[in-house]
């Protein structure tokens, strides 16, 4: 583990050069992210994880009232890497499991005839490959509640549209080079949409606001136009 | 308070949304939070109480019932029922009187008395303008929208009770100097990038892009290539961070900007720079200075003590 500044008022915790194994180290940055979050260090005022690593956010005046004598890098240095190296939490991860109804009409697919023609696959096939497998939530970014999903098969890896667009549907299901996501909002984007869910990935009404978080199984259903018409969030 | 002229990207803030980022919310807020706690503090608020960040244009508010109202920032004109009102002084407005702010440059934030009272949206006021939510129904003001006030506490109306003339006689330290030179501290790939390039990248001026917004600054002029910095794994990426995209233009982010990021950070501008960054607007020229992380967080810590002890004297003299 390397514990990197981001700025002056944030860590990185990065765990790249304890596996050569993705998944392993998503595990390792998501069992981290639990232990510290839970630890309520005061000062941290927030935890984020991501592929590989993990970012605490700092309120620097609160940590430098308690640190006496050391310098802020020596107390935080002490309290996370006892934290995180502590035997125990890594077997913690709370997985959940969400499946994620989505209608592949044409119509809510705009990229999967294409898509299918790149691949040399049927439109079919692109679906079936799709909605076969259980992807995991490595993290959850690019705008509020958008999950960057792993586990695409292979067969389905192709690049990112070369201009993206100015509006992709909230709902949106899409692929992009190896990774799967669901576009929360209205936004512009340059992923492959085939598919679409009616389902709501955003909402700041709810607690918490995403429905998926970092760490959970994720199985796409296959339903019809009509039962995507006929769905009530 | 009925917004009669809301000028360009006027958007209302307060010191940010914390305890989202997970879930890829922006912390959003004004991207100069030392600027809008100080007018809150000038005018009786909470620090984090919710105020407007003013772009570009003329914005013209009308006030029901008599308010204090501070700001402060870039260049701006301010006059609060036609008297010229400086920056980082107090004035009271009274009910039906009209205060108007040209911009001229940069940015500025508004503080009112008891605060601008729109809804509380994960937590917190402020407009995250990409996803369409806080603030004034998640966009920009525009002509002819009412924002509701909050109540003015105690410490206003005190203050408000002893202003004798229509500005103060007295003011909050100004905490910046505007200057085209933000200091950074060393990014997480700082060392993937070459002797050669990262001189480069301190040596040289940038220009401000047209396409810099409240997400961040992009830069043009030199390319910062470099062969070795390669795009990552995305992880964490914060106000400051310094992103070096394979076009080799930098982008300083500010406080829109996603939350996560796979481009090489070459550094981060430290916080209390993050006010300098926040008045840079396209066209302008830009430099970075390296400091250490010691020296970077003394002076946060410094400027946290100054708002302190201003806060301090106010509650002395008014509470």
């Amino acid at each position: 583990m390397r514990i990197q500044p981001l700025g002056d008022s944030a860590i990185i915790l990065d765990f790249a050069d304890e596996s050569s194994d993705a998944i392993e180290l998503l595990k390792r940055a998501l069992s981290a992210a639990d232990a510290l979050e839970h630890a309520n260090i005061p000062g941290v005022i927030e935890v984020t994880s991501a592929y590989q690593s993990v970012a605490l956010f700092l309120d620097l005046n609160r940590i430098a009232s308690m640190v006496s004598g050391r310098s802020i890098a020596d107390f935080l240095h002490e309290k996370i890497v006892s934290l995180v190296r502590s035997k125990g939490h890594r077997s913690k991860i709370r997985t959940r499991s969400v499946e994620v109804p989505v209608c592949y009409d044409i119509e809510l697919a705009p990229d999967l005839a294409r898509v299918a023609d790149q691949t040399s696959l049927e439109q079919s096939e692109v679906i079936a490959l799709h909605s076969s497998v259980i992807y995991t939530t490595a993290c959850i970014g690019f705008m509020p509640g958008f999950p960057f999903l792993t586990g695409l098969p292979a067969k389905l890896h192709v690049p990112r549209l070369a201009t993206p667009r100015t509006h992709v549907p909230a709902g949106s299901v899409a692929i992009a080079g190896a990774q799967a996501g669901i576009y929360p909002l209205d936004s512009p984007g340059g992923w492959n949409l085939i598919g679409r869910t009616p389902v709501r990935l955003f909402d700041t009404d709810a607690n918490p606001p995403s429905l998926l978080r970092p760490g959970d199984r994720v199985r796409f259903r296959i339903m019809t136009r009509d039962e995507f018409d006929k769905f009530l969030p | 308070m009925i917004v009669l002229s809301a000028g360009f990207q006027t958007t209302v803030q307060d010191c940010g949304r914390f305890g989202f980022r997970k879930f890829g919310v922006a912390v959003a807020g004004a991207l100069d939070p030392v600027s809008l706690r100080l007018m809150n503090l000038v005018v009786g608020n909470d620090q984090a109480a919710a105020g407007l960040e003013i772009a570009s244009g003329r914005v013209r508010l009308e006030f029901d019932d008599e308010r204090l109202i501070a700001w402060c920032g870039g260049e701006f004109e301010v006059l609060a029922g036609g008297t010229p009102v400086p920056q980082l002084h107090c004035a009271r407005i009274s009910a039906g009187a009209i205060c108007e702010i040209q911009a001229k440059r940069g940015r500025a934030w508004l503080a009112i008395s008891g605060g601008i009272d729109v809804p509380e949206v994960l937590g917190s006021r402020s407009t995250d303008l990409r996803a369409h939510f806080g603030g004034q129904n998640g966009r920009a003001l525009r002509d002819k929208d009412t924002l509701s006030l909050g109540a003015p506490n105690a410490l206003a109306m005190s203050i408000g009770l002893r202003l004798t003339e229509a500005v103060s006689d007295w003011s909050a330290p100004l905490l910046f100097m505007p200057r085209p030179v933000l200091r950074i501290v060393r990014g997480g790939r700082w060392d993937d990038f070459e002797d050669g390039v990262r001189a480069k990248f301190l040596a040289r001026k940038f220009r401000v892009a047209m396409n810099s917004d409240r997400m961040g600054l992009r830069l043009e002029g030199d390319q910062i290539l470099s062969a070795k910095a390669q795009e990552l794994p995305s992880e964490a990426v914060a106000p400051g961070t310094i992103q070096v995209p394979r076009d080799g233009g930098p982008i300083v982010l500010l406080g829109d900007c996603q939350t996560i990021g796979g481009y090489p950070k070459i550094g981060h501008v430290i916080t209390v720079d993050l006010a300098r960054a926040a008045q840079l607007q396209p066209l302008d020229e830009v430099g970075f200075e390296l400091v250490t992380l010691a020296e970077a967080q003394e002076l946060l810590l410094a400027q946290e003590s100054n708002i302190a002890l201003f806060r301090a004297g106010l509650q002395a003299r008014f509470a």
